[in-house]
């Protein structure tokens, strides 16, 4: 393999790195709230609003029902208007982390609902506040949860993000299209599918540890 | 302490409303201990968590400490429920969180600061005995070490009340009476007012000073319970007695049981002694005075707190005017008795 050739899977490597790391990221961030919110409006809970929580489920259901491929040209307007620009790693990073927001959310929500519901009612008989019942309570018991259901995402954007190179969005699943199949290099299909696996195998093996180590049951 | 005034509870409305509770009374005065019992879905937990308005009551008014707590904000109403303690069936427990955290919990949610916290979660897993666990996770403590460790941090917020919502009905016997211990010194030492739902007599026997039996949302009956043991006024508190004191005929005796009486028949009586009739030689008595002979089938006395219950089934062999005379004897001296039923002589 020339160096070149290196160079350039080096490079796609990284791309696919960045556009995990960015959208995982912001969509951790705004997902997380989401996913809570969806949580505790529901009926009965700590912060019951049922119209509140019905709007978010069906505009989280909404977000995760397009196909992401077709979400990605779809919203082409939006992510010009965000970074200036419908290609490279940077556009693609844009569908990536609209379309992780409301799956991240309802994993989180998932993790929410494994909590018995008898630690909030002690909770509450300790006076506790329903933002304090969040942050004391609800996020630290369904930190287990959490962690497998951000690595789910994290796995899942991987393989999206190679599916945002087939329009131009760079990294691993770009060159595999361009390289690979269209050039008809198999070496370098081999390659990028290979690193794509050991990168899934990582995140997996880092998202198992972090449980296995914050378990206390 | 606790006032509770013709609170109801109704989920659903109009003709699907069901009834969780209906225009309950119950006054539990301070530095008491109070018991209510009953049976699955009699509407205990719904009760208890009328108090601190986990659950609101549909209507009626709840005083604790002097403070109507129907009308108080939410944040009125958080400040209330740091003078309330609460402690579960199945401990709830935050997993995350060392025995100590959890302890701590509730002075976080106050507000206080590290050190005030470490000065107070110390002593109080000195009092329930688990310092040493103090950097352990809950999951490593047995089922009585959990409901210490949750009767601490109950207590963490110096409550005057403690609620305890069937505290020791997953502990087993011996467990259950060392938790009860704890309760009573609570009481004692610390001079909070306990009320404590039970489906279990043994708990109310054990530290209860007054007892109320719910049924179907309403209280049925509310009495001291030395009263309650030795004289329950209602079928159920009749119920709940037997069951507990498991003293019921032997089963092939029930089939021969007969409500009729004749010439050739015996009956079969439960006498219940209390007070100073345990100390009377009465079935000896009985004998010489009635010319009864009295055979016993089973027989038991009880130490219900101060009181002596002494409890037995007999068969009473004589003449129907003998054993007639015979009960009338012993009812003369102040025993209970229910005549069980009748069996055919010289079996």
């Amino acid at each position: 393999m020339s160096s070149a050739m290196f160079d350039l899977i080096l490079q796609a490597t990284l791309d696919t790195l960045y556009m995990v790391a960015i959208s995982g990221v912001i969509s951790t961030l705004l997902g997380i709230p989401l996913g809570v919110m969806l949580y505790v409006t529901r009926p009965r809970q700590i912060l019951a609003m049922p119209v509140l929580n019905q709007t978010l489920g069906i505009i989280t259901n909404i977000g995760r029902s397009i196909p992401f491929i077709i979400l990605m040209v779809a919203i082409i307007p939006f992510t010009r208007m965000l970074v200036g620009t419908s290609i490279g790693i940077n556009a693609a990073s844009v569908p990536l982390t609209i379309a992780a927001i409301p799956f991240v959310a309802r994993l989180i929500e998932g993790a929410l609902n494994e909590i018995s519901p008898g630690l909030i009612e002690s909770a509450q008989s300790m006076g506790a506040t329903p933002w304090q019942i969040i942050c004391k309570v609800l996020i630290p018991e369904a930190r287990g949860g959490i962690i497998t259901g951000l690595t789910i995402t994290l796995v899942t954007l991987v393989s999206y993000s190679a599916m945002a190179g087939a329009v131009g969005g760079g990294g691993l699943g770009d060159l595999g299209i361009r390289y690979g199949y269209n050039r008809f290099n198999p070496t370098i299909m081999l390659i990028t599918v290979i690193i794509l696996v050991v990168m899934v195998q990582g995140f997996q093996s880092l998202g198992d540890y972090l449980v296995r180590k914050t378990d206390r049951k | 302490m606790i006032e509770l005034s013709n609170i109801s509870k109704t989920y659903g409305s109009g003709n699907n409303a069901v009834y969780a509770l209906k225009e309950v009374n119950l006054t539990v005065p301070r530095g008491t201990i109070h018991g209510v019992i009953g049976l699955s879905g009699a509407g205990k937990s719904t009760l208890i968590r009328c108090v601190n308005l986990l659950e609101r009551p549909t209507s009626g008014s709840v005083v604790v400490d002097g403070q109507e707590m129907t009308r108080l904000s939410r944040a009125e109403l958080n400040q209330a429920r740091h003078r309330i303690g609460m402690i579960f069936q199945h401990f709830n427990l935050l997993t995350t969180r060392t025995v100590f955290d959890n302890v701590a919990l509730p002075l976080e949610l106050m507000g206080e600061k590290r050190r005030a916290i470490k000065n107070r979660v110390l002593p109080l897993l000195e009092m329930v005995g688990l310092a040493d666990k103090a950097k352990q996770y809950p999951a490593q403590l047995s089922g009585g070490q959990k409901q210490r460790v949750a009767i601490a941090r109950a207590l963490a917020s110096k409550p005057n009340v403690l609620l305890c919502d069937e505290a020791t009905s997953a502990l087993d016997p011996q467990t259950t009476g060392s938790i009860l211990e704890l309760l009573r010194d609570i009481n004692q030492q610390l001079d909070i007012t306990i009320l404590l739902i039970t489906h279990e007599m043994e708990v109310v026997k054990s530290i209860c000073h007054r007892v109320s039996l719910i049924s179907a949302g309403k209280l049925v009956e509310d009495a001291e319970v030395g009263d309650f043991f030795t004289a329950p006024r209602t079928q159920l508190g009749r119920e709940f007695l037997n069951d507990f004191l498991q003293l019921s005929p032997p089963k092939e005796l029930i089939e021969r049981l007969s409500e009729t009486s004749g010439e050739d028949t015996h009956p079969v009586v439960r006498l219940t002694f209390s007070g100073d009739t345990v100390s009377t030689p009465l079935i000896s008595r009985l004998a010489r005075e009635c010319s009864v002979d009295v055979s016993i089938l089973q027989a038991k006395v009880e130490s219900i707190q101060e009181r002596t219950l002494g409890l037995m089934i007999a068969e009473l062999l004589g003449t129907p005017a003998q054993t007639q005379q015979a009960i009338s004897y012993l009812e003369a001296h102040q025993l209970q008795v229910e005549v069980l039923g009748h069996v055919q002589r010289n079996v």
